[in-house]
């Protein structure tokens, strides 16, 4: 087997020139603020996109330990409780789980994997980043005017009528949704043009492939978010009437525009997510990928059915008996891509090399977590069912299975696994490895409890509960403050690599994508010659294990 | 952004007075660039689509909900002016069109006379847009300096609406044929000035000759966008002023 793609070149010491990458090749404050490069972007991102974590996260520990006693624990009055567990929604779903994978991860490993210098369009990948800042900044305005108390979710009419800060809330999620927007449509416009010669779509990695069909639903689903969070704020400021019943306004019409767009912003969300597991079950089974063709084909088929499917949160709203049985059809039709990827994860897995590392074990519990997030996804896409468990703790545990436990566990097995390349450095393995097993444990403990008092009709987003409910709730509580450890253990892992500064390979866990064929880190333009692609995808025949014993310079 | 030995291809001016064009770095081609930021910008002409598209979405609903609202609001409006202004913004959608033609035939002054023109159509529409407003204010339809003002739920009465002549007395929920009205005009006429701005960036570097036959990617998104100001007005002008 033969490539011309550039192998790195490890004996580059021998021509003394230091090591230069895109972390030390300029510095001062404006060559962050305003620089172009994707790779520093990316890292941008990921600062932001991590505190917006972190907060969210404390955000969910407050809201938790309120909820330890029937009667509360924690807040003065009710409305402050709504108000903490919206900022939580909010700035997870806004903030953090939307831009974190394309916005950090995409934006460090697409064009590499592409073989590409750069997204591109550049000045427009920045303008995404300051849209993310303009977006968190309001955010934290709303907060300060005196916060926001509608849920996530800025359910008409409740949104307009409160007396909090909805048009400045509403403001943040407009801006959020054009960086989103301008996100995907540089990932659409970067994956048409700027592939390697020979980097045919069917030898592209999966994870580009996933971010692909993520930005086709970014472009397409988010302007309708856009337009709705703009009207209720005319609706607030001129009251126009379309989702106010008072004046001859339909505030179903908001719920139908609002999971137009919510609905495939689930698979914003998580399909970069399966596109990382998708890497990371090949490089760290050593074997390429079961079933490549279909698990990217039904990238795609999951992105168009998502636009069909939205009426499944609105089963109580009173939408004609037909629409619903449709809705619900079509809901159980996700299934099948969806479980098409599962399956070829397994499958992956299967006799394969499989190294038990940090980056895997996250994938393996992603693997676990996911299966129970996606068939509960189908219990409640069930008419019937679904009127028994509609706004109960069933709800929040299922998405939060999908949200936490899918989305975010492969958001750090994909950190894990690229951490080297970014940074040249390795964190400590047993440290990850332990905090892995905290979150797992952590998050389990957490939701389990919530799946089985949601089954017994404890409704969600209330302050206070009925005392029959105390034992799961406590349990939960516990559940996710072991869950916070595993975070801060996760992060305190991290960080403290950066310290250390041990040394990680060129190519630390034996990928043979374009991203791990280039020196670590990367070089300003990410090659020192412009990759040819001859090789099929993930073909381990072409590993070269002199890279994976060299360490970085 | 200055990157050694990456600037290889540049594209040969027409004359003296031009600006040759460099590729960005991360290009190969000018080819390559040029497809990449067209196929960019129509997809972000696809987003503005359907942003409005939630916009008709919610005509629609209403228009079916109380046709009769929406049939008497109609009348209110001047279908002579919306005429007028649909007029305005087709010539000046040929106009743009001609310019896009010269910038890429390297024909400088006829490129900054058909901007300057389909400005001038932009600012043609706006003071139209202007008059009508006025109308709809004098007739306490829209009362503009009230629009903010706080909802009374004890009244039950909008403090925009006021309807001096009782035009929409008889019709359920009358504010709303009008609150959609602005709504969508409003930020079509947005849409109008953001456009004439773009133009005028644009001559600012058309009189600096930057575009010729080998450069001309701004002109033509900026031209695109004109069109897609102009395709959105082509339907908001028969849904409000005739349909009805
Ligand atoms: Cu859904």
């Amino acid at each position: 087997m033969t490539t011309n793609v550039p192998v790195i070149d490890v004996h580059a010491e021998a021509h003394g020139s230091g090591s230069t990458h895109y972390l030390n090749c300029s510095k001062g404050f404006w060559s962050w603020a305003g620089t172009l490069d994707h790779k520093r972007i990316g890292l941008m991102y990921l600062i932001g996109t991590g505190v917006a974590f972190l907060a969210g996260g404390l955000f969910a520990l407050l809201v938790r330990l309120h909820l330890w006693q029937p009667d509360g624990l924690l807040f003065k009055d009710n409305v402050q409780y709504n108000q903490i567990f919206t900022l939580h929604g909010a700035f997870m779903v806004f903030l953090f789980v939307i831009p974190a994978i394309p916005g950090s991860l995409g934006n460090m490993v697409l064009p590499l994997m592409l073989g590409a210098k750069d997204v591109a369009l550049p000045r427009l990948n920045l303008l995404s980043f300051y849209l993310w800042v303009t977006g968190a900044v309001l955010a934290a305005l709303a907060i300060i005017l005196g916060g926001f108390d509608t849920g996530w979710t800025f359910y008409a009419p409740y949104s307009l009528y409160t007396d909090q800060a909805v048009v400045t809330i509403g403001l943040a999620v407009f801006v959020l949704g054009f960086s989103s927007i301008f996100t995907g449509l540089n990932f659409i416009v970067t994956v048409h043009k700027l592939r390697a010669p020979g980097l045919t779509w069917f030898r592209m990695p999966l994870f580009v492939w996933a971010l692909y069909a993520t930005s086709i639903l970014q472009v397409l689903a988010t302007p309708v978010l856009g337009i709705t969070v703009l009207l209720v704020a005319f609706e607030r400021l001129y009251h126009i009437g379309i989702f106010d019943p008072r004046l001859g306004g339909d505030p179903v019409l908001f719920e139908h525009f609002f999971w137009f767009y919510s609905h495939p912003a689930v698979y914003i969300m998580v399909l970069p997510a399966f596109g990382i597991i998708s890497e990371l079950v090949s490089v760290h089974s050593r074997k390429p990928l079961f079933g490549y063709k279909l698990i990217a084909f039904s990238s795609l088929a999951i992105a168009i059915i998502s636009f069909l499917v939205w009426g499944h949160h609105m089963f109580t709203s009173g939408q004609s008996t037909y629409a619903m049985f449709a809705f619900s059809f079509l809901t159980f039709f996700v299934a099948i891509p969806t479980a098409i990827k599962e399956f070829s994860w397994v499958a992956t897995v299967w006799k394969g090399s499989i190294a038990l590392n940090a980056p895997m074990l996250y994938t393996l519990a992603f693997l676990i977590i996911f299966a129970i997030g996606g068939l509960t996804g189908v219990i409640l896409g069930s008419l019937n069912v679904d009127i028994h468990l509609h706004d109960t703790y069933f709800v929040v545990a299922h998405f939060h299975y999908v949200m936490m436990g899918s989305i975010a566990l492969a958001f750090f097995a994909g950190l894990h696994h690229w951490w080297p390349k970014m940074f040249g450095v390795m964190y400590d393995e047993t440290m990850a490895k332990i905090a892995c097993g905290l979150i797992f444990v952590g998050f389990n403990a957490t939701f389990i409890p919530q799946f089985i008092m949601g089954s017994r009709g404890m409704p969600r987003r209330y302050a206070t509960y009925v005392p029959e409910y105390q034992p799961y709730h406590m349990a939960s509580t516990i559940g996710a403050m072991i869950l916070g450890v595993g975070v801060a253990v996760m992060v305190f892992c991290f960080v403290a690599s950066l310290f250390q500064r041990k040394k990680a390979m060129q190519n630390q866990w034996g990928g043979v994508t374009l991203d791990w064929l280039t020196p670590t880190p990367p070089p300003l333009e990410n090659f020192a010659e412009a990759p040819t692609v001859t090789n099929e995808v993930y073909d381990y025949s072409t590993l070269d294990y002199k890279a994976m014993q060299t360490p970085v310079r | 952004m200055s990157h050694d030995g990456h600037h290889s291809v540049v594209i040969p001016a027409p004359g003296p007075e031009f600006v040759p064009h460099t590729v960005a770095h991360h290009f190969d081609t000018p080819v390559q660039e040029f497809q990449a930021a067209k196929l960019g910008f129509w997809l972000f002409l696809a987003t503005e689509i359907l942003l409005f598209g939630g916009l008709f979405a919610a005509y629609f609903y209403f228009h079916e909900s109380y046709p009769e609202t929406f049939r008497l609001g109609g009348r209110q409006l001047d279908w002579k002016l919306g005429a007028l202004n649909t007029t305005v913004l087709l010539i000046s959608s040929w106009t743009m069109a001609m310019g896009v033609r010269s910038a890429q035939t390297s024909q400088k002054q006829k490129t900054l006379m058909y901007c300057a023109l389909t400005v001038l159509g932009a600012a043609i529409f706006m003071v139209v847009k202007f008059f009508e407003y006025k109308a709809k204010n004098e007739h306490g339809l829209i009362v503009f300096s009230e629009l903010f003002h706080p909802y009374d739920g004890a009244t039950g009465s909008i403090p925009w609406f006021k309807d001096y002549h009782g035009v929409m007395a008889g019709v359920p929920h009358g504010h709303l044929f009008f609150a959609i009205y602005l709504t969508m005009t409003a930020i079509h006429g947005l849409h109008v000035v953001i456009g004439a701005g773009l133009i005028l960036w644009v001559m600012k570097g058309a009189a600096k000759g930057r575009f010729h036959a080998g450069y001309f990617l701004p002109v033509d998104l900026v031209g695109l966008y004109w069109h897609l100001v102009d395709l959105i007005w082509i339907f908001l002008f028969p849904l409000l002023y005739l349909v009805p």
